[in-house]
């Protein structure tokens, strides 16, 4: 088998092997193959040369260029810090209504808000800001607990319902399956839902009026718009936070939930959420 | 009695049944004893199957010289089936994977969750496909490149079971919810240590074999299979390396933490693809290329440097996945500039593939497996120059964790290892079971289309995606603010997703044809049709 052999079609010699009928041609190396793996094994000694590459017996080399990814990174962050400096101080000292008389800065804290709503906030209130069954729209003008910009920014940094934070909006509607008969529920459901302009058998909202007026006006309001002191939803808006329909109307009634929102303080900077509550306020519902 | 075959087969698996139901019954968590169920019917099953199969007649010493002098090609035949087989299973797997990203209402807990259908994905197209793609042609085409019977009698059967065993454990695992979290390299640690004892009687019959080659040299292909078989046994040991926590439960601690481990997944998950999905697969196109196409390999010198400099290179690439993580700055240069010096090696073979056919350019024309295995060549060339470009950080920082590395790694592997593979086979199953040809031709055809063009829709969305993605993460407005939320640019993939799954959807049925035309061809039937290139000699005038 050592025998050389002229392939007939190429021309070219063989090495002379042969296995299962394959021979094998003895061409060169393309010389642009040959070059540009010599050219990459060039620039890869150069880039080691620039860089940090070669591990040492304590460490590696740095580079001559000095190059190290953490300070790539600081150097980045400072740069932005340092362009956005002056105008995020002021965030911070001035008050909220000093912001939202200031158009300049108003509309960088509102730009810095959407930028942070983005990331800790659309995850239960949608991109757009429109909430869903439980989590409020934040784009319309129904305030559980108050809409003008400082109650925003309370309402942001303390949470609701958040145990850890002192200062966390807080409330409970008591459970009425204890309290109230089942087919007085049913009346009461059907009186709140008359409110929205649904009309209902009279026979049912008349006496729902009546236990409505009993169990339910002290936190509510007498006319069911509800009591921004306690959180207390106006019911008579059509704007419905965690029900759908008279059925799960009176489910509430009977065993409330409550939802719960995280203080955001313990989480972001004070200049974060003051931002935050700039660009919630200027949502559409501001007050 | 004596002469009754398989009794020491029949008594293992009916002894590994009997420790399985142990496991099943002293099992320290819910998970092992479903796991051990599954392998005691497995292995149980197993034993029935050799009991009816028992044979008392003694073979002549006639007959078993006979069998001696033969190749032994009965268990390249189940392979091959194997082959398509899991083929079909992991492609369809993955368009499953691909729609439930898209509709993710398609995810059905707990056992159909993405998290336990794409590592299933991954290992059925990777391990059950390419690996018995690898290892059915590595048994034909060392016997033939060496002129002699496979080592070790019944070891290739042992390899063969054995690996089928550990897809199996690998799979119901997954579905389980048995994994040790490390990517491609999920199963946990009594399916690790099955696999490591599959894979040593794999080299000793690869080695064996060559050992008692009847040829002086070693042909290039299994330089190529030894590389791929000795490489991955290193880095199947070293990266699941790692503490159980009882004998006789699922869970496992690996032997590193922090960022030796990811460094260490990576090292092992970058040469899986370099040693498993390339230097394998290269063996298989040193072998396949030339006898289909009927010329010698195009240069022995170009074969020997791309080889040793493709080895040399590989090991070192894996640090590129961990740029700009807590990995030392050192180790991501050196990942990256052994990247970028792998780019040749890599083409090397790309090289003398497509050169191989000088002189025989015309059979793109008219022979349809040529078209295939050239086009697998084709991407394999373009995934390699893909690669490195990606492993230079500039381009990492825009490219990392989208979906273009998602398109790279599907083009490198629908492309180059999905169709090279196809080619083999389309060889092989004629050859096989002695047929005069294939059932059809026509129908390799439209494999080749669908798949290729389903490739390309893949790729070419998966690229479109993943630049998209990076650049909205990376996205700020001109007072220094993001611009976009990670829940926006997910919302906007959707339709890429789609047109993801409909690409993947092609290659599917491409590999459907596929099973169907091979099955036909075993069966012994021959569809009446034109055969592309055999156009009657006599219709042709030469023009004077």
């Amino acid at each position: 088998m050592a025998d050389k052999h002229i392939d007939e079609i190429s021309g070219v010699e063989t090495t002379g092997h042969e296995w299962d009928g394959i021979r094998e041609l003895n061409n060169p190396m393309p010389r642009w193959w040959v070059w540009t793996f010599y050219a990459t094994i060039v620039w890869a000694i150069g880039y080691t040369i620039l860089y940090p590459a070669w591990p040492m017996v304590t460490q590696a080399t740095k580079g001559v260029l000095n190059y190290s990814s953490r300070a790539e990174l600081a150097g980045e962050l400072d740069g932005a810090r340092i362009a956005q400096g002056e105008i995020l101080e002021k965030v911070s000292k001035v008050s909220l209504e000093e912001i939202l008389a200031d158009p300049q800065l108003a509309q960088y804290a509102t730009a810095g808000g959407a930028s942070a709503f983005r990331v800790n906030c659309v995850q239960c209130h949608g991109t757009g800001a429109a909430g869903g069954q439980g989590y409020p729209n934040l784009n319309d003008d129904d305030w559980l607990w108050g809409g003008d910009i400082n109650a925003i920014y309370h309402t942001i940094a303390h949470g609701v319902r958040d145990r850890v934070d002192e200062d966390s909006r807080f409330s409970e509607m008591p459970a009425y399956a204890d309290i109230l008969q089942p087919e007085e529920v049913r009346q009461v459901a059907a009186y709140v839902v008359s409110l929205s302009g649904t009309p209902r058998d009279p026979a049912m909202v008349e006496p729902g009026m009546q236990i409505f007026a009993d169990n339910c006006a002290a936190c509510h309001g007498e006319n069911a718009e509800g009591n921004r002191e306690f959180g207390a939803p106006n019911l008579a808006d059509a704007i419905w936070l965690k029900v759908n329909g008279e059925a799960e109307i009176a489910r509430q009634v009977q065993q409330p939930r409550h939802g719960m929102m995280p203080a955001w303080s313990a989480r972001l900077s004070n200049e974060t959420v003051k931002q935050l509550a700039v660009y919630v306020h200027s949502l559409g519902g501001g007050e | 009695m004596s002469n009754m075959n398989y009794t020491i087969e029949t008594v293992a698996l009916a002894v590994g049944a009997f420790l399985a139901l142990l496991g099943v019954a002293f099992a320290q968590d819910s998970q092992f004893a479903a796991h051990m169920w599954v392998l005691f019917f497995a292995l149980f099953a197993g034993a029935v199957l050799l009991v009816r199969r028992a044979n008392f007649a003694p073979a002549s010493p006639a007959q078993k010289a006979l069998r001696q002098s033969e190749y032994f090609d009965e268990v390249v035949k189940y392979g091959v089936i194997a082959t398509v087989f899991w083929g079909v299973v992991g492609f369809l797997v993955g368009v499953v994977v691909a729609l439930q990203l898209a509709f993710p209402d398609l995810n059905i807990e707990p056992y159909l969750n993405f998290g336990r259908t794409r590592p299933l994905h991954t290992s059925a197209v990777i391990f059950a496909f390419g690996g018995n793609a690898l290892i059915a042609t590595s048994f034909y085409v060392v016997q033939r490149t060496s002129r002699a019977r496979l080592f070790g009698g019944n070891l290739g059967w042992f390899v063969f079971w054995g690996y089928q065993l550990f897809i199996l454990m690998a799979a119901t695992g997954y579905l389980l919810g048995i994994t040790q979290s490390r990517e491609y390299a999920e199963p946990e640690w009594y399916v690790d240590i099955w696999l490591t004892l599959v894979w040593v009687a794999y080299l000793v019959v690869f080695l064996g074999t060559i050992l008692r080659r009847k040829e002086p040299h070693i042909y290039v292909a299994n330089w190529f299979y030894l590389a791929f078989i000795v490489t991955i046994a290193m880095l199947h040991v070293v990266n699941n390396l790692a503490i159980p926590v009882s004998f006789l439960g699922v869970k496992s601690y690996s032997a590193f933490s922090g960022v030796q481990d990811a460094l260490t997944q990576w090292w092992y998950g970058h040469n899986a693809v370099g040693f498993f999905l390339t230097a394998g697969f290269l063996g298989m196109m040193y072998y396949f290329i030339p006898k289909q196409v009927n010329r010698p390999v195009y240069s022995y010198r170009l074969s020997i440097i791309h080889f040793w400099a493709l080895i040399f290179m590989y090991i070192w690439a894996g640090p590129h996945h961990l740029h700009y993580t807590a990995l030392p700055d050192w180790a991501q240069t050196l990942g990256m500039v052994f990247s970028i010096m792998l780019w040749m090696p890599s083409w090397g073979g790309m090289i003398n593939g497509l050169m191989t056919l000088s002189g025989a350019w015309d059979k793109i024309r008219t022979d349809p497996i040529v078209r295939m295995m050239v086009i697998a060549v084709a991407f394999y060339g373009m995934a390699t120059f893909e690669g490195p470009m990606m492993s230079v950080k500039a381009v990492n920082s825009l490219s990392h964790y989208t979906d273009w590395t998602i398109g790279h790694v599907h083009s490198g592997a629908l492309g180059w290892n999905g169709m090279i593979t196809f080619g083999a086979i389309y060889f092989l199953v004629p050859k096989l079971w002695n047929r005069n040809r294939l059932y059809s031709l026509q129908l390799v055809n439209w494999h080749f289309w669908l798949a290729t063009l389903g490739i390309v829709v893949y790729a070419a969305v998966m690229w479109v995606a993943g630049v998209q993605q990076g650049l909205m993460w990376r996205e700020y407005d001109d007072q220094g603010f993001l611009v976009y939320s990670f829940a926006e640019s997910v919302a906007a993939m959707f339709p890429y997703y789609v047109l993801r799954a409909v690409g993947g959807g092609m290659f599917l049925l491409g590999a459907l044809i596929m099973a169907y035309n091979v099955t036909m061809t075993i069966l012994g039937y021959e569809r009446r049709e034109n055969v592309p290139g055999a156009t009657p000699a006599a219709a042709l005038q030469p023009a004077e």
